[in-house]
Parts: C-alpha cells; structure tokens; sequence
C-alpha cells in the first residue's frame, strides 16, 4: 500500500477530465458525504492510502492493532452471540420469552429492565405508577431474579443485563441466584451495563450524581477482578449516544473518551491496568450508511489498542482488545410502512459482521410501534442466522481489507475521532465534558440536522418522505397486560411481609456505613439481596448517601 | 403589543422515560419558529407539569412520551389542569403512542397524538394554531 503514488494520482486527474469535463457523465449529487460529513470520493486508488503501512496499521486479526478483529480466526471459530435483547411484564413471562429464544436457537441472553428497575424504584413506588413492565421486566428483589432465570443453566448461557445506575445491585442479585444453585461466581459469563456517563449525556436513567456513580462502577471492577473473571465488568456504550442523535464519529470519540474516564477512574482507586482492563467490553449501533458503519468498527478498534498501550501502558494483549456488542439501530427504524423495517435491519446488521462485532442483536421490525411479538422477535432472530448461514460472509476474516474505499473511511474516521478526543481532553475529560453540557450540545446538534436533512428531502427514508403512501395501522401488535402492576406490588407486599423486619433493618444500616466510607460496597450488596433485600430499599439508602443527580431540569429560551 | 407577544410553549418529559431526542428536536424546531420554549428536562411528574405550564404561563404544552405509560400519565396531566382550572390549555403528544390508544387519550383530553416521522413544521403549524384559538 506504499506504493502507486503520485503516478497514479495524476493518471486520476487525468481519468476525470476525460470523463467527466463539461458536465459529462453527471451525477445525481454536487458532493457525496456520509452520515458524519465525511467526503466521499467517486472512486478510490491506492494513490488514497499513501503513507499506509500494512503490519503497522492493519496487521493480521488477532494481533495489534486489531483493525482486522480481535480473533486470529473471528467467525471461522464461532459465529458471533445472537443476542436478543428482551423482557417485559413480569419475570415469569420474560422467563418464557427468553426460554423461547434459546429454543430458536438464540445463543446469549439479554436482560431489558424496565425503568423502575433501572432508576432504583420499587414497584411499589409512586414514581413507578403506570411504568411497571412496561419497557422491560419489572424486579424488585432476588425472589424475582429467581424466577427470571428458573430452568436457565447459568453455567452455559452468558446473560447480558442492560443495567447502569443501580448495575452492582442486579450484578450482586445474578451472583446470589447462580449460588443458591450451587454454581460458583467464577463460572459465570455475561456482561452488566454499568456505563453511567452515557446515561448523563443521552439516556437519562441516572441516579446519583458521577462522583459516587464512578466509585459503584470501580467497586463493581475491583469486585469481579477477584470473584468474577468471566465478566464483562462494563459495557461502555455508544448505542444510545448514536441513537440520541449523534454521527458515527460522535458515537465512537465519546464512547472512547467515557472509556478512558473509566480506566483512569479504576487506576486513581488503585488498581492496576491489566487487572481490569482485559474484562472492558463496548456496545455499539449499526446504522443505515453501510461503509461508514464498517470502518467506524474497523476504527473503534484500532484507536482503543493505541489508547491502551500508549496512554494507560497495559501490555495484557486482552487489555488492548476492544470487544463490543452492538445493536442495529432503533432510531432509524420507521412507523410507516414498518414491514420494511427488516430490511433495514438486515443491512445494519450485516454491516456489524463484516465490521467484526462479538455479538448482535437485530431490531423487531414492529419496534418503532410497540415492544416485539413473540414472533417479530423471531424472524429478527432468522435474519442474523440466514447471514451466518447462507451467505459465506462469516467465512473470511475481515473480508473488505483493502478495499480502497474502507481503509480510506477507516483512516478518515480515526482522524476525525482523535480530534475529537483530544478535545474533550482539552475540556478536562468526559466527566467534565459532560458537566459542561459539550457532548449533549454536539449530539443535540446533530439530531437537528439530521431531523431537517430529512425535512428538506436532502436525506431520504423510503416510505417517510419518499415513496410514502396510505397507512393502514398494523394489528396484533404487543401489550402489556396492565394487569402486571398489580400482580407486581401484590408479590412485594407479600414478600415484604415474610421478611425479618430487623435483618433488613441491620443490612441496610451496614451499607448505610460501607457507602458513608469508603470500602468496597461489593461485599454489602451480596449481603442484603441474599436476605431478600429490595432494589428500591437498597438504592434508597444509597440516594441518601449519595444524593441525587440533576440536571437539563427548565431549559428557557 | 400584547398580542404580538411570542407564543409560549412547555415541552415536557413525563414519567421514568430517558429518551428527550424527539423532545429536544421538537423544542428547538418551535424556537426556531419564533416561540419561546420552556423544556422541562427529564422525569417530571404530571403535577411537575401542570405548576410549571401554570407559572410559566404557557398557551400549549406538548408531552413526549416513548416509555408505555402513556394511558396513565397523559389522562393525570389533563386532569389536573382542569382541577386548576386552566383546561384551556392544549395538551399535544407524541413518541410511542399505538394507534389504538389514541381514541382513548383524545377522549381524555389530549387535542392531538403525532406519531414518529411527523414532520417538524407540522407540529410548528398545529401550535401556532392552538395559541391562535386560546
């Protein structure tokens, strides 16, 4: 890739002025640009990659910089983890809904929580009126962990918890429901979210303000660098960064930057690089502009190894390996004409493949509407198997190297997120960003546009704002049963009833002093969710603790 | 020059849901049309809503709602607002809102869901029209 340089970009011009001088061979466009403003040429020569050194900037999968993959095989090994995220009403009706999965063929779990779970609430809770089930399972203590897990051999099947705020509760409560079936912590694979920053800047289901966030995430690492070798301590998220609007550059410079905030974090509380660095693991979408979607994994990857060797200095090889998880893209899923949705979702997904993801969920069609149907879950999962199965994509590692285009959007990417990363290291770090809004600023920004590139016709989604027609409502979509509030609140009471006022009393006084200090709560929260232990009590204490985050609260203007 | 004062608008987040993407590109689509627009933030509750529409007097409030929980919580803001008295003020919706529930909130009081793909200058238009009529 050295060679064919500047002979070859004269013979270019040249090539472009026979063609197209005097408006020959018109485009359709003036310019052609991706989803992040980056240029895109009409075609591309090696004379693009000048200055590309193949060991030093691609080298072979499974070795540094690991733009190719992090496995010297990928999927000739093993095909990715088809990972459907899912939950919904009660823990027995999730239970069956992730049974089903696993007989389809589904190879991880995906926990989804719903929103009183996932800010710390009880069932019981006012706060919770009306949201109970509603976007996920509803959980209230391990009795409920319990039965989302009976008959799932947690020594098999990896589960991942999409859990941030509250995630060393859920953590502490999956570890009690593998021990009191007599499987040890060390045997246990899967993943807890555990990624407040990005719940600041575009999720929302924070809960306490990031100082003791980030010590609750560093206890989490330290805790599992001794107990739980096989789990993903963190998953530094730029789905939902993406998703609130941000480009593929935006979504992978801030995702970066959370995660150094996070690895700088565990080392300022004392622990060692590749103690803890080895279980990081990242989660981001694929969207619709397949190449940019491509190089910005390609990307991901290779800037993270270079982080993690030049500015942390870890020498683990699992420490420099950026492994993600990533998820097509709700947002671009539409409510009109939605059957066309799975072929967006096929395309993201494929772009996920062949950018070398670890594992994948692929969106329901019927998402922009409502949670999925057992069976628009179904053929969500049939698509990542027909792309496994049928078409010999998996069959070759890293399959697009060397194509000119992608190594040229793989090297213009990593620029563009470099210079975004050193900004906000001008700023102070992510942490820092984010109080000063920056982040929520740019990913603000950038939903505008796209929302008015789409108004304007200059972005088209096919059967929106082209090729629309007549809506007829689709039927049979899911609903929760309302009836799931009830029942929820009626199983706490009765727990709550069954339950040693006094030992819940002295459990959560314990940790009342363990979060006023300073040791690890880790120890304290397996100690209170085996005694039944609430959520909601758990994380009261903590809010007393730690106080609350607020922020974004009456914006005038 | 009373009634050339600029349209008032709140645009609120009800409930536990964290998604403001929409609610953002709503706020800022009304701004740029020349309103001004009070954003509440995230995990407002439905009496966080109605004191805040009443002290800031606003002429319409639009609520973006993508959690479910939309046939409890909607129905409360209306609610209140005619236990204040102030029923006057137009209540508009949009997020994850199925099309069956809509029979349900417009009965409730809510003067129009809009669905997602709703084009920004529709809901600038509907607002202009609702501060004309109060």
């Amino acid at each position: 890739m050295e060679e064919g340089g500047g002979g070859l970009a004269t013979e270019k011009e040249i090539w472009e002025k026979r063609h197209f001088r005097g408006g020959k061979n018109a485009e359709r466009q003036e310019t052609f640009r991706t989803d992040s403003d980056l240029s895109i040429a009409r075609v591309y020569t090696p004379s693009d990659l000048e200055g590309m050194d193949y060991a030093e900037d691609l080298g072979f999968p499974g070795e540094y910089p690991y733009t190719r993959g992090i496995r010297p095989n990928m999927y000739r090994g093993r095909f990715w983890t088809m990972r459907q995220y899912a939950g919904f009403g009660t823990a027995e009706e999730t239970n069956s809904r992730f049974k089903y999965l696993l007989a389809q063929g589904q190879t991880g779990l995906s926990v989804a929580f719903d929103l009183v779970t996932q800010i710390g609430y009880d069932s019981d809770d006012p706060l919770a009126e009306g949201e109970v089930g509603k976007v996920g399972v509803a959980i209230d203590s391990l009795a409920d962990m319990e039965v989302l897990f009976a008959g799932i051999p947690l020594d098999k099947v990896s589960t991942s918890m999409t859990i941030n705020a509250p995630a060393a509760v859920l953590l502490a409560m999956y570890v009690a429901v593998a021990e009191k079936r007599g499987i040890g912590p060390e045997k246990l694979v899967g993943t807890i979210q555990n990624d407040i920053l990005k719940e600041y800047m575009a999720r929302g289901t924070y809960i306490f303000p990031p100082a003791p966030s980030m010590r609750l995430i560093t206890d989490v690492f330290q805790y599992c660098a001794q107990n739980l070798p096989n789990w993903n301590t963190i998953s530094i998220s730029g789905y939902h960064i993406r998703e609130a609007g941000a480009t593929a550059v935006q979504e992978v410079a801030f995702t970066l930057a959370d995660g150094i905030a996070y690895v700088q974090a565990a080392i300022d509380s004392g622990l060692k690089v590749d103690d803890f660095a080895p279980r990081l693991s990242f989660f981001f979408g694929a969207h619709a502009d397949f190449f940019e979607e491509i190089a910005k994994f390609r990307a991901a990857r290779r800037i993270w190894a270079k982080i993690m060797r030049e500015r942390f200095g870890a020498v683990d090889a699992k420490s420099l390996m950026l492994r993600f998880h990533t998820q097509t893209a709700g947002s671009t899923l539409t409510a009109q004409q939605p059957e066309v949705n799975t072929v967006r979702v096929a395309f993201q997904a494929l772009s996920a493949i062949l950018g070398g993801t670890q594992s994948l969920h692929t969106n329901a069609w019927d998402e922009a509407l409502a949670l999925p149907t057992e069976s628009s879950a179904l053929l969500a999962l049939r698509t990542q198997q027909v792309i496994a199965h049928e078409l010999g994509v998996a069959d070759s590692v890293d399959p697009l190297a060397g194509s000119y285009l992608l190594e040229k959007l793989t090297n213009d990417l990593e620029e563009e997120v470099w210079r975004k990363l050193d900004k906000i290291d001008e700023l102070g770090g992510a942490v820092r960003a984010i109080e000063l809004g920056f982040q929520q600023k740019e990913i603000q920004a950038s939903a505008y546009r796209y929302q008015m590139e789409i108004e304007q016709g200059k972005k088209v989604v096919v059967g929106v704002n082209k090729f629309a027609g007549e809506e007829t409502p689709p039927q049979g979509l899911w609903r929760t049963d309302p009836q799931v509030e009830t029942d929820q609140k009626e199983k706490l009471a009765l727990l709550k009833k069954g339950r040693s006022a006094a030992v819940v009393k002295a459990h959560l006084e314990q940790l009342q002093r363990a979060a006023a200090g300073e040791e690890n709560l880790m120890p304290y929260l397996m100690a209170a969710v085996r005694d039944y232990v609430t959520l909601g009590e758990i994380c009261g204490v903590l809010r007393e603790v730690f106080g609350s985050y607020e922020k974004d609260s009456f914006v005038r203007g | 020059m009373e009634d050339q004062r600029r349209i008032r608008v709140l645009i609120g987040k009800v409930g536990l849901d964290g998604h403001d993407r929409g609610a953002k590109v709503i706020a800022q689509a009304l701004r740029d049309a020349g309103m001004e627009v009070i954003y509440t933030g995230l995990r407002q509750t439905p009496a966080q809503i109605v004191e805040a529409a009443l002290q800031e007097d606003v002429q319409a409030i639009g609520i973006s709602i993508l959690s479910g929980a939309h046939k409890h919580l909607l129905p409360k803001i209306t609610e209140l607002l005619a236990a204040e008295g102030a029923e006057d003020i137009p209540v508009i919706a949009g997020g994850v809102i199925p099309y069956e529930d809509r029979d349900f909130l417009e009965k409730s009081g809510i003067r129009r869901i809009f669905s997602p793909g709703t084009v920004t200058a529709e809901i600038v238009r509907f607002v202009q029209q609702l501060a004309r009529q109060g």
